[in-house]
């Protein structure tokens, strides 16, 4: 520890802090713009010098070591002398717009300038104009005159994102951030740049000009869009949402979010919203009062169940309903007499139902990722499913994490990997067995029953030897392990890997909901998501999921929606293919528009209210859902509060979650045969099409994320069709079929195609990650 | 992209390097391809990233910061004039000035016919013999007083 001594307060800091450390320990404000606590030291805008004793000159205090009883004077003279002139230097060529710049009142150099910069100008010359560029739809580079050159950006991509898009090009006075020959900034973190700009540089594009900073209500919020469960600020204006920022939270999303969950907001003010309640009668759609659409639901499910018993009904919910909303359908289902209801849509093996020893979870709290010594990803689109998940093991890996991939499509996880495997999704259960029979083999214990085929690979024997070194080891299954037709066996062979090695075993989940739907028991004690399509039921209940994207073979379930006698849609969107199947459709809020809980894949409970009024006639879900129970005259209905709902399922005042437990009973280890001969599909979800509001948000339908699905496989598999890359290929599944646009990837295992999922374009295909047609069109 | 000379010598400057640090070849290797290309065509610039497995835009960061490299075409001869202290107090600027008044362009213009481009460059090192050119960032020529630019462009040819 040294001792330092900041305009004379007395600290203790660690070895190797800096100044700056010192400082916000000691809750001392030096001004900075170019110093960011999540990125290096750039020490380039030279706003944070301080007076250091003995020092001949002013110390940048970002990047001055402490020595033991350094004394620092942030208010001396030399220090208002050294942050004037560097403050006047910043203005010399930075425009004087505030008035129409977009950061204006939340701008750190606007503020500074107040506070260090001169009344007047004395600098007459002409300013250095900096051209505009454009990197694509979500952020604005249009006044890069604006730009001060603290390289945040550049270093939030290089650091943060893992990829550099962003560079400071030229030198001196000519200097400018651009991306290489004018290409657009895909990153799926690029969002954060905006935040990072000290100045009016890098604005949000869809935000633009639409308020002043000041005209804007902060209001607490939770993500539902990845597991993470991301801390908002959602500002308000009007009772519209206007923006959506990051609430800073350490143990959560640090100081991040991704793009989808900064721009889906933009869905919320869409002209898609259903702003009443709306009832199909005689083949026409009318818009009535709640009442009225009540009660034609409730006699319409009543009927069905008077006359075909409580199982003719079934109820599936999005995995990023609340809490509250899943239980209260759940209570709603029981009530009528019904066990099918369940939330896991792109679920194919639900093997474990019954045998699970508690709700799956991440294993740990996400905080503790950066300790592990290492961990093995199983089956994920990493980046595209968990944005965040995947920074953290960014981070890690570049400390001294040994992180390990072993996923069905080769993307760069941008991920300094350690070992890494690309297989067919049929073979990820053998993949993942080699592994689990070499760590066995590694560690002189007897190999698991059922392993005696698995080969081993050197690459599985490394993979395995990482984790049998060190303290902390995971081994986190995603969303593929979860979805794909051996999730079963993957589970099982984890927690043998698991056990074998002393590593923890988790799971990405796949939604911002997904431990708390498990937690409110919406889950089935008959039929499941598949079987409640499989044999079509004469009623369905659809929470807020769009089935015709979210389930992992569309098929069976749209034509089990088609023949059934009542469908109740319940969500935020009027989609037209609602319109088509259904037979009431009820607005119920987005998570802006109720209170409601979250619980994160650490198994942190998060609890929001809504933060703006519901739109038109929308009502929170969960008032929905008790009016409805009420109406059917079911029991335990009497909530007033969602606090009430949630003590309920949660117990009153918990932080964490219990009942977590990645365990399993009575599973057997049963390895897949030899692969099927024909083609197989893989299929992602892509980032922006993951969640109905991200899909309704058209800023991030134009980013490269965006783009519609397209039909990717290595040379062979091509060669194989007959096709070369840029030709238009003919793909069928059951009784679908449509056309897509083949594009060579080599990093698709051989005898694969990958085709995305949740696009309008492919939802008439069949299983996700099942056997495909493909020939040329 | 490149040749399969200009390849080798790109092998040579990352072998002096160690495995993981490829990237600290950048300059080397830039220069080795403007060597061929004439200039630092956008796609070059890229190929020489992914050469050494580092980001376009970071060898773009290097290409445009350092004034030898050049991001646009330039004539057969790349006459690089020091303006900096030294020279301009020794006539750097009378030597810049009578050039241009030669060649009819102005410094950062090529020459109608291609043959001549006109740069102006930071010091060379050699202040003792100002003022100094550069020519194709190869060949120096101290003293640069009016005779002797006559006589560099007569040998220009």
């Amino acid at each position: 520890m040294l001792e330092i001594e900041i305009d004379g307060k007395k600290a203790q800091v660690p070895d190797g802090s800096t100044v700056m450390d010192a400082a916000q320990q000691l809750g001392v404000y030096i001004p900075h713009f170019c110093y960011h606590k999540k990125l290096s030291i750039a020490a380039n805008c030279r706003m944070c010098l301080v007076q250091v004793e003995k020092a001949p000159k002013p110390l940048p205090a970002c990047a001055t070591p402490v020595t033991n009883g350094m004394k620092v004077f942030t208010h001396s003279d030399l220090a208002v002398k050294a942050q004037k002139g560097v403050m006047e230097f910043l203005l010399i060529n930075h425009p004087l717009d505030c008035p129409i710049c977009d950061q204006g009142g939340e701008c750190q150099l606007q503020d500074m300038s107040v506070g260090y910069g001169p009344m007047q100008s004395r600098y007459t010359e002409e300013k250095h104009v900096v051209f505009h560029k454009d990197v694509g739809p979500l952020i604005s580079m249009q006044e890069m005159s604006r730009c001060i050159h603290c390289t945040r950006c550049v270093r939030f991509g290089q650091e943060v994102a893992g990829i550099m898009e962003l560079g400071m090009a030229n030198r001196n006075m000519h200097s400018e951030i651009m991306t290489f020959v004018g290409r657009s900034v895909d990153s799926e973190l690029s969002g954060n740049m905006i935040d990072l700009c000290p100045v009016g540089a890098l604005t949000s594009k869809p935000f633009r000009y639409t308020a002043r900073s000041w005209e804007l209500q902060r209001r607490k919020s939770v993500s539902p869009h990845d597991s993470v469960g991301a801390n908002l600020v959602v500002q308000v204006k009007h009772d519209n949402v206007m923006r959506v920022l990051p609430r800073e939270n350490e143990a959560v999303n640090e100081c991040w979010i991704s793009d989808k969950e900064r721009f889906s907001y933009q869905a919320l003010n869409s002209d898609a919203r259903l702003t009443k309640p709306m009832v199909k009668q005689g083949g026409e759609w009318r818009e009535v009062e709640w009442n009225v659409a009540l009660d034609y639901v409730a006699h319409g499910l009543k009927d069905i169940v008077r006359d075909h018993g409580g199982d003719a009904v079934a109820a599936l919910a999005a995995q990023h309903a609340t809490v509250e909303e899943l239980f209260l359908l759940g209570k709603l289902m029981k009530g009528m007499g019904s066990g099918n209801i369940d939330f896991r849509t792109r679920q194919s093996d639900f093997g474990t139902d019954f045998k699970r020893a508690g709700a799956p979870w991440l294993g740990m709290r996400l905080a503790e990722i950066k300790d592990l010594d290492a961990a093995l990803v199983v089956g994920s689109f990493l980046r595209k499913d968990h944005p965040l998940i995947a920074q953290r093991l960014r981070q890690a890996a570049k400390k001294w994490t040994k992180v390990s991939l072993l996923s069905v499509a080769g993307d760069d996880q941008l991920i300094k990997l350690y070992g890494s495997l690309t297989v067919a999704p049929s073979q990820l259960a053998l993949a993942l067995a080699a592994v689990v029979r070499a760590a066995a083999e590694a560690k002189g214990v007897a190999v698991p029953a059922g392993l005696e085929n698995a080969a081993v690979c050197d690459e599985s024997r490394k993979i395995a030897a990482s984790l049998l070194e060190g303290e902390k080891r995971a081994i986190f299954l995603g969303n593929v392990a979860t979805q794909c037709a051996d999730a079963t066996q993957l589970h099982a062979l984890a927690n043998q890997l698991g056990a074998i090695t002393g590593a923890t075993v988790g799971f990405l989940g796949e939604s911002g909901n997904t431990v708390g739907a498990h937690l409110a028991w919406a889950l089935p004690s008959q039929a499941n998501a598949r079987q409640m399509f499989a044999q079509p039921r004469r009623g369905y209940v659809l929470y807020g999921v769009e089935p015709e994207l979210d389930c992992a073979n569309p098929q069976p379930v749209m034509a089990a929606l088609k023949q059934a006698a009542m469908v109740v849609v319940m969500s935020p969107f009027k989609s037209p293919a609602a319109l088509e199947y259904a037979d009431a459709i009820l607005p119920v809020a987005p998570f802006t528009e109720t209170s409601g809980t979250f619980v994160n894949i650490e198994g942190r409970v998060q609890s929001f209210n809504g933060v703006v009024k519901p739109r038109g006639e929308t009502r929170p879900g969960w008032k929905v859902l008790r009016v409805l129970g009420n109406v059917l005259n079911l029991d335990g209905f009497a909530y007033t509060s969602s606090e009430q709902v949630r003590d309920e399922v949660l117990g009153a005042g918990v932080e964490f979650a219990a009942a977590l437990d990645n365990g399993l009973n009575g599973v057997t280890i049963a390895l897949p045969g030899a692969a099927a001969s024909g083609l197989q599909r893989i299929a992602d979800v892509p980032i922006h099409f993951a969640d109905p509001l991200a899909r309704r948000a058209p800023a991030l339908a134009q980013t490269a994320d965006g783009v519609a699905p397209t039909l990717r496989a290595a040379a062979a598999t091509l060669a194989a069709i007959g096709v070369e890359s840029g030709a238009s290929v003919r793909v069928r599944q059951g009784h679908g079929e449509t056309v897509l646009v083949a594009r060579l990837d080599d990093k698709v295992p051989a005898g694969c195609v990958r085709v995305a999922a949740a696009h309008p374009t492919t939802a008439m295909l069949g299983e996700m990650f099942g056997d495909i047609t493909v020939e040329r069109a | 992209m490149f040749s399969a000379d200009t390849l080798q010598k790109f092998a040579r400057e990352v072998a002096k390097y160690p495995a993981e640090q490829k990237q600290s070849a950048v300059m080397a290797c830039l220069a080795h391809a403007q060597e061929e290309k004439g200039w630092l065509p956008p796609e070059a610039i890229e190929a020489v990233a992914d050469y050494l497995g580092m980001p376009p835009i970071a060898a773009y960061e290097v290409a445009s910061f350092y004034n030898m490299y050049d991001l646009k075409p330039v004539g057969k001869y790349k006459i690089t004039v020091c303006t900096n202290l030294p020279c301009a107090l020794s006539g750097g600027y009378h030597a810049g000035e009578y050039l241009q008044q030669k060649l009819g362009v102005g410094y950062g213009e090529t020459t109608a016919d291609g043959k001549f481009t006109l740069k102006e460059g930071e010091c060379m090192g050699a202040c003792g013999d100002a003022p100094v050119f550069i020519v194709n960032n190869r060949s120096m020529c101290s003293h640069m007083h009016p005779e002797q630019i006559d006589k560099l462009l007569e040998e220009c040819k």
